[in-house]
Order: C-alpha cells, then structure tokens, then sequence
C-alpha cells in the first residue's frame, strides 16, 4: 500500500512548553515527524509555542508557527495555511485535545481538514474511561477470555461527589481516583480515607475538562507493564517493546523505575498481554500510529488487567524508541500518510523491514528526576499522579550493569549505591517503614533494607510487591559488595566482575578506602586493563548487521566501534531534564552536532536522556547512550580517540562541554587533567567566571559595577558582610544552576536561619551574599566571543517581572521594551569587558540589573544560557551553531562571512520594525499538593520553579505578552471579576492597571487596603474579608476557589518570610482554580496591555519563516 | 556467593569464549545456532528441533522465572548444550516450581554463562553455524577444538528416529469432535496437538517410522507431518510418506521440518541457509491477504523452489510439479526465504515457521483455521476444496 497522493499539506501540532508528564519526548516525535514528511515531498505547517524546541527551528517545516497551541490560535493557522490534513498524535496530549477541540468546534469540517493518524472516536474511546471499559470487554470477548469483565479493574464513572460516594460505598476502600482528559496523570491518586476520597475526587472532577472522574477497585501492589504497539492500514500490527515497572502498581509510571524489554514474564503472560494489547488496538480503532497500553498483573494468579492506553505517541514510546532503536514517531509519520510496516525499511538494518518486533540483547532501566527540593512544602510520596521532571536512560549487557549506569545518571548527590554513608543511626526497622512510602530514590532504600538484614519476602512486602527477581539482583549486588571489601586486594578478576555488574570507579572507592579515591580506582583499573567495550543497539540482537553507531559501553569482551580517520569532536549533553537545566540545553547541543557536521567533523553525542532529540540515533554521526559522569565520559572519549587513532586519523579533536548547561560544564577541568582536548571556553576562563574573587577582578579591571558583596563560610562572617552592605541581600551557593538554594534575606534572624540550612557550606564552598537591588530592571544577555575577543551580542532581554526573580522564571521581552539607547550601549560595553576579560571563546550569558540608570553586573555564565534558543529565533541567528564553530576555532568575522551570522550588525542592535517576542515561563504549582493535601504556593523567587517556556511572537508587546499567556496558562480573560490585593508598597504602581482593567469592563473586587486605595482613585470595587477575618458570606479564597474570578492580582505583603506566608492562601487558591496569578506590579501592567490585546480582538498567526526573512533583510 | 567453576566454549574455527559452568558440569558438542526470543527459554530447550544444536541466548538474563509444568514443549530437554550470559539466581514467577539451573543439572544439560553471547552471535552471523564444544572439565582451547572438529555435522544428519516417540498416542478434540488427524512425529511440539484439539480435531501421534498404512489405520481425516530436527535432505522415508498422502488427496497439513518434506515430495530441493531463522519475530508475508505476521522461528535449512536464488524474490506465481501447481504462499521479508507451501490441485501446504508459537506470537493461529477448513472442504460431498484463504478468527487466543 504505497502514500496517499492526496495529501500534499500537513499541519503538524506540538505540544508546548515542556510541563511535568510532557516534556522534550514530544519534540523528538514532533521533529522525526517533520522530517519524514518534508522527505516525501510534502508540505509541513507547524505550530508549537515552544522556542526551546528543534522542531521549530525554521528549517524543519515549510511555514513554523510559534504560537499558542489552543483552537483559537491554531483556527488562525489552519485559516491561513489551509492544509490537507492535521497530524496531532505525535504533540502528546496538548495537541490531541486540541485536535478534538477542533473537531467539535466545526473547524476541521468548516476547512475541510483531515485528522490523519487516529480518528475522533478511536481518541475518545481510549480517553473516556467507560468506552474503554467496554473496549477491553469486547476484546476480551473476540480473544475468547473467560471472563472478559474481568480484564479491566471494576469501576465505575462519577459527575459527582454524590455519585463517588456510592460507589465506594460498593467497592471499598482504598480505590483510585481518575479524572478524564488530564495529562500525566493529573488529578489522579489513591484514596484509603473518607477523606483522602473527598479531596482527591473533589480535585478530580475540577481538573477534568468534561467533569468526570473514574473511581475504580485498587491494583495496587500488583506488577505492571506497559506494551508500545503501532499499527498500518493495513491492520498489521507489532509491538515495538515491553517495558516492566520495577515500582509495582500504585506509582505513575513516568514516576517509576522502569527495564526493557520485561523481565520477569514467562512466554504465556508475554503472549497473553500481547494478544490481548493487538485485540484492544484493534477494537479502539486506531487507524494507524503508535499506541502505548499499560497493563497490572496479579502477582499471585497471573490475572491481568488493562489499565489504559493513550492512541498515540507517549513518553514511554520515545523511551522504547530509544531503547531498541524502532523510532516510532519516525514510522509513525510515515504510516499516516498510508504507507504500510513492510514497506518502511528498518533504518538500523536498512536491508530488513520495519514489519517485524525488535529484540534485545541487553538491558535498559530508566529512572525518573525528581524536583521535591524545589517545592518545599510539596508533599513527596509518589502517587498515580506524576512528579517527576525528567528521567534518564540507560543500557548494560545486565540489569545491574543497566541500573547502576542509570542511578549515576541522575546527577543527585548520591551516585549509585554506597556513594554517601547511609544516615546516621538508622535501623533496619526505620529502614522497611520508608520503604512504605514510595518516594525518590526508594532503590536506595531497598538496598539498604536488604543490606541490614532484611530478607527478599520482607523487602518484597514493605515496597508493596517489588518482584523478588529485581531484589535479588541487588542483593547480587550486595554480596559482591561484602567480596569487594574483604578481598585482600582488588584483583583483575574481581575488578572486572565488579565493573561487569555496573559500579562505578566512585562505588568501588567508596569500598575501597585505600584506593585513593576514584582516580586510583581508575589508574588502577588501566593498569590492569579493564576497560568497557561499546555495543552496539541494532533493534535485532545481532541477527542482521547494524549500520547505525548508536552505541553503550559494557564490561564485555569485543567492541563495536568502527575506526574512522575523520577529525571527530564529542559534544557532551545535558543528562536528564531537571528545573534548570532542560530542553534548551539539548537544543543548543543539537545545534552543535548540525554545525560540526557541516564543517566536516565526525559529531560523537554522548547524553543519557531519552526524551531528546540529541539521542536520536540519526542526531550525530555516533551516538553513545552514557552517563554523563567523569568515568563514562572519559572512556567514550578513550574509545573514540583510540580508535580513530588507530585508523591513522586525528582522533578526537575536541570535547564540547558549554552547550549542555552545568553538568558537562562541571566535569571540564577533570577532562582537562586527564588530558582530554576540552574546546571552548577553557576551564581556566570558566572559573574565572564563577569563582566569585576572580570574577570581582575581572569587573574591577574592567571598571564595572556589581553589587557590594562578599564571600562567607560562617554566619558571622555573613552578618559581617550584611551589615557593611546592608540588607536586603541575596544569598546563595557557589557554582549552582537554577538559582538552586538562593534566597533574598532581610534580616539578621533569617539570615541565620539560611546559613544554619546551607549544610555544604565550607571554604570550598562559601555562600556568596550580595547586596539585592530592589525595584531594579533585570536584563539578561546572550553573547558571542572568539579568540581574537570579537563579540557579538546575541540579544538583549528585558524582564518584565523586577530583579529578585530568577531569570528562568520571569517573563522577558526581546528586543528590550523600556532600555534606552544609552543602557544598550552599556550594556554592549560592558559584556565586551567581560567576555574579553574572562577569556570566553563561545557563548556568555550575562545578567544584569539597572536601578536609578546604573548598570549593575550579577553574574556571568560562561556556556550556552537557557535562552539561547528563544534569542536564536526571536532573532532569526543560530548561536549555538556559531559557539559551536568558535569553540572549533572559527572567527566570528569568518562565521559572518559564511553567512552563519549576519554580515553587520548584531542582536544589541535590532531593527526598529523588528517583531516582539515575549518568553513566558510555565511553573508546575498545580501538580503538587501539601501533605494535607493543599495547593503549594505559586510565588516567585530567586530559586527557579519552573519547566518550561513558551514564545508569544508579534509586532507589538501588548499582542506578544497575550500570545505568550495563552500559550503558557489559557487565555488572559477579556471579562469577568478580578481580584486584586497587593502589598502597602505596591499600592501606588497598581493604581495604573487596575484602573484600565475596571475602565474595559472587569469587576474589581479587593481586600480593604486595597479597596481603600482604589476607591479614592474612583475606581469601583467590591470589598471582601481575607479568609482569616470573621464575617458572612465569601472570603477573598472561597470566591476564588468557587470559581467565580478570571484572574488573581496579589503581591506579598512585607518582607523575608512573612511575605512569603502573606498571600499564600490567596495563591494557592489560585492554583488550586487554575487561574492566572499575578504577584508582581510590571506583570500587572503588562497583563493589561495583553488583555487589551485580546479584547480588540485583531490577533495574526505569523510564520517564523517570514519573520526571519524580514529580520534577515533588515540586518 | 559461590563462584561457578570455569568453563570454555570452543567454535570449530577456532574461536574461544571463556566463562563458567552452568547446569551441569562436564562437556558436550552440537551445532552452534543462536536465538533471539527475549521470553520463552522453558519451551525452547524443550523443543525437539534443537535436537544436537547448542543454543546460545542473545537474551541476556536467562531463568528469570525458573521453570513451570506447563510449558514444555515435550517430555525432556533437547538441546545438546546451552549458552547464556546471566542466568538468574532466582526463579521468580507465580507458576514456577523450580529453578532453570537445577533442570539442566538434573537433566544432564551442559552449559556455559558469561559469555559474550552477542560477540558470539556476531561470530555465527558472519561466518554460519558450525560446530561447537563447551567443556567445563577440560579448558584447554587447542585439546577441545581437536574434539569439536570430530563431532559430527549437521549436514547430511537423520534425526528423526531419535527424536520420535516410541509409541503411538492420542490426544483428544476439546469439545466436539470434528475431525481425526494422523501425525508424523518427527520431533513435534506439544502445542500442535494442542491447538488442533482446541478445534474439535483428535490427533494421533505416530512415530517417525509409520506407514501410509499406519497413518490410514487411524481413520485420519487428514496427515499432518511435524517440525523437528535434522537435514531434511535425508528425511527418505517421511518425504515417501508425504506423496502417497498427495496421491490419495488426503489433506496434508505440514510445519517447519514437515514443510521441507512437502517441498521434496513436490519435487524441490532443500539446502541448508548460513545461520537460519531462531527467533519470535520474524515478519512472515502471507501472499493470500498482503498482511504481515510476526512469527516464531526455528529452521536451519530451507525450501529451494525453482526460480529463487539466494536472497532473491521468490515469484508468485504457480509453479508446476508432479502433483500439479504449487504457489509460494508465505516468504520471510527479512531475506525473502520460502516460508510456507500451498498446493493447487492437492489438499496440501505447509508453513516454515511455527504457527503453534509455543514460544512466540499467535499471529500465525489462523493456519489452524486454515487446516480446518481444508479438511472440511475436501469430505465436503460435492469435493469441492477450500481454499484455505479464509482465516475469519485471526488473532485468536493461544492462552
């Protein structure tokens, strides 16, 4: 069955920002899509609000819209690009409610546009929990199951509280709670009270778009399993991999620990849940494309149930793509324009076809990254509704080779098992009562357990049915640990089964005391000659011969690596996605490899995250799926060099570690000692960037201003410097990403209180204090550097929220919005200084402050900045590709020459016609919930909370500011009450707005201050008690919470923590509705020229392509 | 822990993995082949087929859920020897009883762990099966290898007699009874009487050696002729079988070795292919529909049909031989090799690969359907034959 010739336009939808349950695995998909299609000769449309994504680099689609993915937006597209057909499975859920959205608003009719992939009813019946029910019953009929009503667990759907309430009265306690249409899980969890259930259902019901929960019989404690499946048009279907949760029923899978391909299924269970997934796909309808089903399966009796199933490409799908080299979103896009399985060829074999099931012959564990220290009141036990934040992958030629690799991936302060000492005191009785409660790292805990004493059958039952296979591996594990330590010494023969079981140089020092530490475990490990070799991943276990490098390293005995004499360069990813540190990094990485490639560089990629596009196996010329730690790093360099050594070329010529954030950052003085030819920025020049004397002395050379500041090991000397600079300062950790522990201090008390929490705290590690400019304008800047200290500004960002928020949380413009040309032109000046100062050759991001006109520097970050890419579109120029060149030798006059940046000019410096873009950061407040079951506070700080970020692009701000709302959070409303109550100091800037809100026909109602203030300026406004002042009828929270206010204007009251209680209930509130929540005065007045935006009503879809021509014409 | 006692794996050619003993100590010699099944250890050792091959697991972890009494194939392991790189310390399943390890050792089966089975598996790709010997008693490389060229080949081999049962044996239709089957027994997996029976077929079992008028002693309404191992080249006996059964116009249902024999009685050649086909995920075409289903595998030698060369297209079209016209009605689509049979003018085919699974997908259930109904349309009063193209409950449960 060859193409359909009819479809000649396709729109793809992507998913957005990245959010918890949704992240970068949606712009692999998205991109693999774009690529297949634009191959077979069609024309792509895009529209994905995410700037931080590959997919909406320019040149991956015919017309890219960066706007917001609602059907408002997404209309105007369809309006202007009139395509054939919409693609919407490959955008996760984001892009297939909109597809429905679409559909039920007449749209897809009204543009005569196809949904291709999957149909609207095959999306509901897999959606709408009862339809599926009914599904999995008729495909139990079809197989012939005994008792088909038995393959789902018992349950039942609810509207309403009266209804939950009678159901559990049938089925018992404890059940779970399953809102409808929520993604990842949201509003999902386990009720074992009358009062969990009131909560959690009562969430539910408000969380789902149609008002429908499902209350359903617990499987909890039972094993789970989740098959990736696709089907053609011609109804042949195969299952691309199984995937076994390590955590038993009861956890999200995106929060569980997770092996492919299964473990511990014999071949009947295997086969049964793969008729019974094939029977179910069938029965759904999902015309063609990939489909994910998770299954519980009583460990007792074998008696299987089907959980759900999402018609469409999922998280896990780009996990199993990634680990068996099937690329699903690849095939996926390849089967909706109606080719079949056997007519799509397997890319790793190229001479065998995609038709077939692949198999494995190694182990991959992937482990989720969690963000609890983020979100401090945030309760941290592990539910059906997913917490994590990112994950990473791993492959080894066993599961603990596979699980050791993984859990060193993580980057958290423990590095595999025995890197930090178990705490002090603790018993094996403590021990099993954790493991009670699924929580981060309970692997951790398990071994522990098992270590004390326990036994497999009593760990098996404290974790709530962890398989016994799984524990006795590492209990495996454990007694190789005991061999480690009482050998008399570390001999080749049990190195080399230590390394074969996956510990780490770090473990085996951690054992080995004597050992000096990990680089004597390694020196003398290269004497002895145990070193891993690379396998390859070929999606069949050697059968046919691979042609993709798409390698793993394991203690085995032959190797893969095929010698090449090409100049290579290893460019470093970022390992899993955390706050901080996210797709934006792999974006740049990205970029790396694609200009390294185009300037004749064999491009290795070595990165542990499945969800990106780095990892895709046809990214790089060579992919290594490794941890990005010191060791694995430093033998995939070894590899690669000795071999292209041996092949009598330069080897590796040069190890990129500025793109990929802190993590390679962080190893590139090691790399550096042991020789590795780390390019860039020297590790020299990056500590002078982040070593806070050195850096004072760049400034003071340069003549530019910081803060007043200093360096402290002790409160004392903290109190020294805080009383000679005076308060309020910032205080923080050295060497830190995503502002992790930062915090803005007023007083002596608290100030104490910080450095009483700072436990890492040492002369190696002082707190940095600085003197905190209130009311300033944060700027940030992205530069360029060469070694001949040319500079090329990249952009100038503006924030619109006041410094004192972290740069990745706020919301910014570009170009600038109220900088003078005087402030540019310092601003040039000063980031000239600095680059040149520091030694930069590649990226520099900088931030600066501007209060009362000065100019004021608070840090330079010597690598790719989170905002590199929303700069490289909102300016049409490819930084990180430039950086990349630069770190390889390339001038920045050369770069302008080649025409990869512009011939004059640079991005301080934008046309005046040039097009605002807005970047909006998205935060995931309504994902977590106090222990007692409250919404956590939204308000911003120095510390960074959030995940994601979308673009709102457009010729002016107030558009821009608009399109970047939506995208992130909905719509600003355009009518209704908003509720305003801000602080005493913040009265007099709020006057402005609220008064244009109340004159475009907003209700106000405000608190008595707030009132009082606004009435005297003739602003009508109701007046409403706080929640904790006695009175009648509603109080500022329940009208919130009662869903009567479109929108929530509340700034903290007071300073340090009493600002930070104050307003907390209000705010939550707030997350709690799912409506916006403004906590700053310039987010205020830029929400009103947003609304004002709306309300006329005049919003334009633009394609980047154009925009692009246009800021390229200009320069 | 105990340590495992060293072992060594020898290839013909020379080449030498070491590792350590598993299951029991001592040493043995076979046919080096490999499997890719990721599940399915229990019915793969106990398969007839691998009768003198050692098998080596590209799985890593093997034994994970020990051993159970349901899942064998037949009533012993055949394999000669066995090649794994983890095996579990543990069985951890509901149904088990037993660990896998302890079952190799009671049952004599020798076998090495920690082996690079995927450099092995490299090894065997690029070079074809050969001869192998796992030694955990003597590890010199040169004294065992001087050994291993002395076993016996595969080619030219005639298995069958020691694969069959001594006796015949009946197994009985589930619900009612529809049709009688006699089997040739070659090697034959549990699960085919099994999935006959569960479509109101009896079977009876037949050893190797049986007559035509053995076969028709049994009232059978229809022959089927089984897997099992060995060179088909030297099956004399039962390809004799296989015409007196074309000539009568009884149905002739064949799987993987009894397929080979069709091909012979029909006048075609078998040879042996570089390292075959062992694996659950073989995407089979079935010509009659254009769909695609994913198969269990287990054939070192293969139909040779006029017109084929090796890795070449084999054409769709009817090819005439002595019992009339014959299509190719399945090929694998990873190298084109023939994968099934259908007779024209006789009620015969056969299919190369395994449509009991037993390991492996039940994507291939259907053929059951298909020998159903091809019995059914040959006593149909009128003679007129089906087809055999329906294939109404595909998908069918093999649970």
């Amino acid at each position: 069955m060859p193409k359909r010739t009819d479809l000649k336009h396709i729109l793809v939808i992507g998913s957005g920002p990245i959010v918890i349950g949704q992240a970068c695995e949606f712009d692999y998909s998205g991109t693999q899509a774009c690529r297949v299609l634009r191959s077979e000769g069609i024309r792509v449309s895009l529209v994905n609000s995410n700037p931080a994504t590959i997919m909406t680099d320019p040149e991956f689609a015919d017309a890219t819209y960066v706007e917001p993915i609602t059907p408002e937006f997404v209309e105007l597209v369809i309006a202007k690009e009139r395509p054939d057909a919409i693609l919407a499975t490959l955008g996760g859920q984001t892009a297939l409610n909109t597809a429905v959205a679409l559909h039920e608003g007449g749209v897809l009719e009204k543009y005569g546009v196809e949904l291709i992939g999957a149909n609207i009813d095959a999306i509901n019946r897999g959606e709408d929990r009862q339809l599926f029910k009914d599904i999995v019953a008729k495909a139990g009929v079809r197989l012939g199951v005994d008792d088909p009503t038995g393959l789902v667990p018992r349950s039942r759907v609810c509207h309403s509280m009266e209804e939950v309430e009678a159901t559990v009265a049938e089925l018992g306690l404890p059940v779970v709670i399953r809102p409808s249409f929520t993604m990842g899980g949201l509003g999902s969890g386990m009720a074992h009270t009358p009062e969990d259930l009131a909560r959690i259902a009562g969430d539910g019901l408000s969380a789902s778009p149609v008002h429908e929960v499902l209350i359903e019989e617990s499987v909890l404690g039972w094993k789970e399993y989740e098959l990736e499946l696709m089907r053609d048009r011609h109804d042949n279907v195969v299952v691309v991999c199984s995937i076994e949760n390590i955590d038993p029923m009861g956890v999200h899978t995106g929060d569980s620990v997770t092996v492919a391909p299964a473990m511990t299924l014999t071949d009947r269970e295997y086969q049964r849940l793969r008729d019974l997934g094939i029977a179910v796909l069938r029965e759904v309808g999902v015309d063609t494309g990939g489909c994910n089903i998770q299954f519980a399966v009583n460990p007792v009796d074998g008696r299987i149930v089907v959980i759900e199933m999402n018609p469409r490409v999922s998280r896990s799908s780009a996990l199993a793509s990634k680990a068996t080299g099937f690329p699903i979103a690849k095939i996926a896009a390849k089967l909706a324009i109606g080719y079949t399985l056997d007519e799509i060829p397997n890319d790793i074999t190229l001479k065998t076809p995609a038709a077939f099931e692949p198999t494995l012959d190694y182990v991959v564990v992937k482990i989720p990254r969690f963000a609890f220290e983020k979100f401090p009141g945030a309760d941290p036990e592990l539910t059906t509704t997913m917490k994590s934040v990112g994950e990473a992958m791993s492959l080894g030629r066993n599961f603990t080779e596979a699980l050791n690799k993984a859990m060193r991936s993580m980057e958290t302060k423990s590095a595999g098992f025995w890197t930090v000492p178990d705490p002090a005191g603790v018993t094996l009785a403590d021990t099993l009562a954790a493991l009670r409660i699924p929580h981060d790292g309970r692997l951790y805990t398990v071994e522990r357990a098992l270590r004390l004493g326990a036994s497999i059958a009593e760990v098996a039952e404290a974790s709530g049915g962890i398989d016994a296979w799984f524990l006795d591996q590492i209990v495996a594990l454990i007694e190789l640990r005991t061999e480690i330590v009482d050998a008399p010494v570390l001999d080749v023969d049990l190195l080399r089964r230590a390394k074969r079981a996956g510990l780490s140089d770090r473990q085996l020092a951690a054992l080995r005391p004597e050992l000096a530490a990990e680089d004597g475990v390694r020196t003398l490990r290269h004497r002895l000659d145990v070193r891993p070799v690379y396998k390859t991943v070929d999606t069949c276990a050697a059968e046919f011969e691979a042609t993709t490098p798409y390698h793993y390293s394991s203690y085995d005995s032959e190797t893969e690596v095929v010698p090449s004499d090409r100049p290579k360069v290893l460019i470093l990813g970022s390992g899993p996605n955390r706050i901080g540190q996210g797709i934006e990094f792999d974006y740049s990485c990205v970029h790396a490899v694609q200009a390294l490639r185009a300037a004749g560089y064999e491009t290795v990629m070595v990165n542990c995250n499945p969800e990106t596009v780095s990892t895709d196996y046809d990214t790089a010329d060579r992919l290594y799926f490794e941890p990005l730690t010191f060791e694995d790093v430093l033998e995939a360099w070894h590899a690669e060099d000795s071999s292209g050594r041996a092949a009598g070329g330069p080897g590796v010529v040069g190890v990129v570690v500025q793109l990929g954030g802190q993590t390679p950052l962080g190893l590139a003085q090691r790399l550096k000692n042991a020789g590795v030819p780390v390019v860039g920025t020297s590790p020299e020049s990056i500590h002078l960037a982040e070593e806070r004397g050195a850096f004072g002395a760049v400034l003071a050379r340069a003549g530019l201003r910081a803060p007043a500041h200093g360096m402290a090991t002790s409160y004392d000397e903290a109190k020294a410097i805080a009383d000679e600079i005076g308060y309020p300062v910032l205080v923080r950790p050295s060497y830190v990403l995503g502002g992790r522990g930062m915090e803005i201090v007023y007083d002596d008390p608290t100030l104490r209180d910080y450095i009483g929490r700072a436990t890492d705290i040492s002369p190696d590690h002082p707190v940095l204090v600085d003197r905190f400019l209130d009311d300033a304008i944060e700027i940030d800047v992205d530069a360029l550097c060469d070694a001949d200290g040319e500079v090329y500004i990249g952009g100038v960002m503006e924030h619109i929220e006041e410094a004192g928020i972290h740069s990745g949380d706020s919301s910014c413009a570009l170009p600038p919005i109220t900088l003078a040309g005087s402030h540019l032109a310092e601003v040039r000046r000063y980031t000239e200084a600095i680059a040149r100062g520091v030694g930069v050759r590649g990226l520099l991001n900088v931030q600066y402050a501007l209060k009362d006109d000065v100019l004021y520097v608070l840090e330079a970050n010597p690598r790719a900045s989170r905002t590199v890419p929303f700069v490289s579109k909102a300016t049409a120029v490819p930084l990180a590709k430039a950086a990349a060149r630069i770190a390889l030798g390339a001038s920045i006059a050369e770069l302008r020459a080649e025409g990869l940046l512009p011939a004059t000019g640079d991005g301080g410096t934008m046309p005046a016609d040039a097009p605002i873009a807005v970047k909006e950061a998205v935060l995931p407040f309504k994902r977590f919930r106090t222990r007692a079951g409250k919404g956590i506070d939204s308000l911003l700080g120095p510390e960074m909370k959030s995940t994601g970020e979308v673009m709102g692009i457009d010729t002016n701000f107030g558009h821009a500011f608009a399109k970047s709302q939506s995208a992130a959070y909905g719509s600003l409303p355009t009518a209704g009450k908003i509720f305003v109550s801000v602080a005493n100091r913040d009265k007099r800037g709020m006057i402005f707005p609220i008064k244009r809100l109340a004159d475009l026909g907003f209700e106000i109602v405000a608190t008595a201050g707030t009132a009082e203030v606004l009435r005297r300026h003739g602003i009508a406004c109701e007046q409403i008690r706080k929640h904790y002042q006695a009175g009648e009828g509603d109080d500022a929270v329940s009208l919130i919470l009662g869903g009567d206010v479109a929108l929530v204007i509340n700034t903290p009251q007071g300073s340090g923590a009493s600002a930070r209680s104050d307003g907390y209930e209000i705010r939550s509130a707030a997350v709690t509705a799912d409506i916006p929540c403004i906590t700053t005065v310039p987010g205020a007045a830029a929400a009103v020229m947003g609304i004002e935006a709306r309300i006329r009503g005049d919003m334009q879809v633009r394609p980047l392509q154009d925009l692009h021509a246009t800021l390229r014409a200009a320069q | 822990m105990t340590r495992r006692r060293s072992a060594i794996l020898v290839l013909e050619d020379g080449r030498t993995f070491p590792g350590e003993a598993y299951g029991s100590v001592g040493e043995t010699f076979g046919e080096a082949v490999f499997n890719t099944g990721m599940t399915g250890y229990q019915e793969t050792l106990t398969d007839p087929s691998y009768h003198r091959q050692v098998v080596v697991q590209t799985a890593p972890h093997i034994g994970n859920t020990g051993v159970n009494g349901e899942d064998d194939e037949s009533g012993r392991i055949w394999v000669a020897g066995y090649v794994v790189r983890d095996p579990a310390r543990i069985g951890s399943n509901w149904r088990a009883t037993g660990s896998l390890e302890d079952r190799l050792a009671t049952e004599g089966v020798v076998g090495i762990s920690g082996v690079d089975t995927r450099a092995l598996t490299r090894h065997l790709r690029e070079r074809g099966a050969m001869r192998v010997g796992i030694s955990s008693v003597d590890t010199d490389p040169q004294s065992l290898l001087a050994r291993v060229r002395q076993a016996p080949q595969m080619v030219g081999a005639d298995l069958s007699a020691e694969v069959t049962t001594a006796q015949p044996y009946v197994v009985e239709a589930l619900g009612e009874h529809r049709f009688t089957v006699a089997a040739l027994d070659l090697g034959i997996k549990r699960n085919v009487p099994r999935r006959l029976a569960a479509r109101g077929v009896t079977t009876h079992v037949l050893p190797a050696g049986s007559s035509i008028d053995d076969l028709l002693a049994t009232g059978a309404d229809a022959v089927f002729f089984s897997p099992g191992p060995g060179d088909p080249g030297t099956a004399d006996g039962p390809v004799a079988l296989a015409r007196e059964v074309l000539t009568r116009r009884i149905p002739l249902f064949g799987i993987c070795f009894g397929s080979q024999i069709l091909g012979r009685a029909l006048g075609f050649g078998t040879y042996k292919l570089g390292y075959g086909h062992r694996g659950i995920n073989q995407p089979v075409l079935d010509r009659a529909t254009g769909k695609v289903e994913v198969t269990s595998h287990n054939h070192g030698f293969a139909v040779q049909v006029p017109g084929a060369g090796s890795g070449a297209v084999v054409p769709d079209q009817v090819i005439d031989t002595e019992f009339g016209g014959v299509r190719v009605s399945h090929v694998c689509l990873n190298d084109n090799v023939v994968e099934g049979l259908r007779a024209v003018d006789v009620p015969a085919f056969t299919v190369q690969y395994h449509p009991e699974a037993a390991a492996g997908p039940h994507d291939a259930d259907y053929l059951f359907d298909r020998f159903a109904e091809l019995i059914e349309g040959a006593g149909a009063p009128d003679g007129q034959q089906s087809d055999g193209r329906t294939h109404s409950s595909r998908g069918r449960s093999n649970a």
